[in-house]
């Protein structure tokens, strides 16, 4: 890669920025900390100036596919355009230098902010109440999770068995083994969507909930969920909504009427909030009336026309994020809701759905999706067929890059053979939509007359195909000077 | 894709080889090509008992991680340290210097229960439709 590390760009001596004499008394530190708590050397930091941080994180970016930058079908994700209003509202100095600590009576405006994001929640999902707190949608499982295992509790009841379907995001099974739970696997039949009788199998008296998202990896509505929410019920187990893909229930279906007990959502998916490196994340998680006493406190309450802060529920399961979660994240999400209002938010799920069809449609002949005749927000298809040419899905991803589109989740969900995860989202035009049919077309012709040049993308990039396997293998973290031995992480 | 004679199967891909006092357990030629370059591995103790059908190992590769069953129910007697330190031995010889953990089988009646080398290969080229 041309650009080098900023600590090779260090020159001794070099300074960014230089700190006034001090007007306290120095502390000796030999007498202020133990031996073990000092170094003995200074910190190898990089000397440099502001302008060459500038300039390397810049041209970092620039590297760097964003969905600002490219095309983002990154399935599961909900790689939508992050309007800039969000930004600006969030910038307002009101919002922007409020301390954590500062008095309810100060931040008003504020808390009547998270008040009301918490009820337009409440509303599109049908939910009673909601904690804000969740910094990250595998966060918001985690407390759901312990939401349900007080639920049991408070009924002096054993109940060790979480249900997760085998199309999962792999986050489910890990929340719920860190949660103390023994995770049994419930099958998908053949149209792609939980396998009912392979449910009942399962549905014993130790089950403390299920986790399904709906609609589903394989972009598939759950058809059964009342029937399923049903037989949980009888057996007084919760039903857990992963909330990743609720961009494609927007305005249209409320969980809660599905015989949802408890969801998270992940507003850097669904509410338009940055992603990823551009985080950080917010996975608030809502609850149905019955379960509102086991929410993590304090929540914002309302007390005449002030807004103030409350203990939260009397069984609260305690706090999960320190302070109140993510706030300008939370403010963000809050000015989506606003300015698209009620229809407008119906409008992207529909539009969200109808791109991902119109994609479906035009690529399917050659490459096949093997589940469902419709989809939601998002498709799977299989590119098992290219094994003969040698071609592997992860291959046609990279090959992606070099048509300026960013690659597509692949080897998800496990279910499908060779996976190609395509979500297209309702914020891509159909010029947009065309362009990637035609690179995708194009690509499918190569594999059959330039074999190499798809195993060989991306070629076109600065940056060509990273070594996954070392980098894996061998996962060397941390920079080391010449001669120093590279150590190793973990 | 290579299935000797001689082993035992399961549908989920694990080859067992039946020895007097233990039983060696791996993954099949048709799975580590699947996962692709394995880059970790994480086996049971050993003493820990595991149970047929049940995750007794884990693999990951670069697609994704994936529970490795037990193929018969017992206790584990030895497990492969070499393919912890260089996982791609599973990718290299899957067969032999990829093994992964040998178990004290405590039902011997679950070997009926496994699948034939004939047995397996149907069970692949089933799948491959």
């Amino acid at each position: 890669m041309a650009e080098p590390l900023i600590i090779e760009r260090s020159v001794p001596g070099r300074r960014g920025f230089r700190l006034p004499p001090s007007d306290v008394p120095a502390v000796d530190l030999e007498q202020a900390l133990p031996a073990e708590a000092r170094r003995t050397q200074a910190p190898h930091l990089p000397e440099v100036s502001e302008f060459d941080v500038v300039r390397h994180v810049t041209r970092l970016s620039q590297l760097n596919f964003a969905v600002d930058t490219h095309f983002y079908p990154l399935g599961s994700c909900t790689m939508k355009y992050n309007p800039k209003l969000n930004e600006r509202v969030a910038a307002l100095p009101g919002f922007a230098w409020t301390h954590p600590l500062q008095p309810a009576g100060e931040v008003q405006g504020l808390l009547q902010l998270l008040f009301e994001l918490e009820q337009l929640l409440c509303g599109l999902t049908g939910m009673s109440r909601f904690t804000l707190q969740p910094a990250a949608g595998s966060q918001g499982e985690l407390a759901g999770l312990k939401i349900i295992a007080a639920y049991h509790q408070a009924k002096r009841r054993r109940r060790s068995t979480m249900l997760i379907p085998d199309s999962a995001h792999g986050t489910n099974p890990a929340s719920a083994a860190l949660s103390g739970f023994q995770v049994v696997q419930v099958r998908s039949g053949p149209e792609g969507v939980i396998d009912v009788k392979d449910l009942k199998q399962h549905l014993t008296d130790d089950v403390a909930g299920f986790m399904l998202t709906n609609p589903n990896t394989l972009g598939l509505f759950e058809s059964n969920i009342t029937t399923i929410s049903g037989l949980l019920h009888e057996r007084d187990a919760l039903v857990y909504m992963d909330g990743a893909n609720m961009n494609a229930l927007l305005g249209i279906a409320r969980p809660g009427e599905m015989g949802v007990d408890l969801l998270q959502l992940n507003l850097h998916k669904t509410f338009s909030t940055p992603h990823g490196g551009g985080g950080p994340g917010s996975g608030p998680v809502g609850v149905a009336e019955r379960l509102k006493d086991f929410l993590p406190g304090p929540q914002v309450c309302r007390r005449g026309r002030r807004y103030a802060w409350d203990r939260g529920g009397r069984r609260g399961v305690g706090r999960v994020h320190g302070f109140y979660g993510n706030v300008g994240v939370l403010v963000r999400a809050y000015t989506y809701i606003r300015s698209l209002g009620r229809e407008g938010l119906e409008r992207a799920g529909r539009t969200a759905i109808i791109n991902a069809n119109y994609l479906k449609a035009n690529l399917q002949d050659l490459y096949p999706v093997p589940y469902g005749r419709f989809c939601m927000h998002e498709f799977v298809c299989t590119l098992k067929h290219l094994k003969a040419q040698g071609v592997t899905a992860m291959d046609v991803a990279k090959r992606l890059l070099d048509y300026g589109c960013y690659a597509p989740t692949v080897y998800f969900p496990l279910i499908v053979d060779e996976a190609f995860m395509i979500e297209p989202t309702e914020t891509e035009s159909k010029e947009t939509l065309d362009e990637f049919i035609r690179a995708m077309r194009a690509i499918a012709d190569e594999v059959r007359t330039a074999p190499d040049r798809v195993r060989q993308a991306p070629q076109r990039l600065t940056v060509r195909r990273v070594d996954e396997v070392k980098a894996a293998r061998e996962p060397n973290l941390r920079w080391s000077e010449v001669g120093e031995p590279a150590r190793r992480a973990g | 894709m290579e299935i000797p004679d001689g082993l035992f199967y399961t549908k989920t891909h694990e080859w067992a080889r039946r020895e007097a006092q233990e039983t060696v357990v791996g993954i099949t030629a048709h799975a580590q090509d699947e996962l692709r370059d394995i880059v970790f591995i994480e086996l049971p103790k050993v003493g820990r008992t595991v149970s047929r059908g049940q995750p007794a190992a884990v693999i990951e590769s670069v697609k994704a991680a994936f529970d490795i069953y037990a193929p018969v129910s017992g206790t584990i007697t030895r497990v492969n340290d070499a393919v912890v330190q260089s996982p791609q031995a599973v990718n290299q010889d899957c067969y032999g210097q990829g093994w992964l953990f040998a178990v004290a089988p405590s039902t011997p009646a679950e070997f009926a229960t496994l699948l034939s080398s004939a047995d397996y290969a149907s069970v692949l080229k089933a799948a491959s439709h």
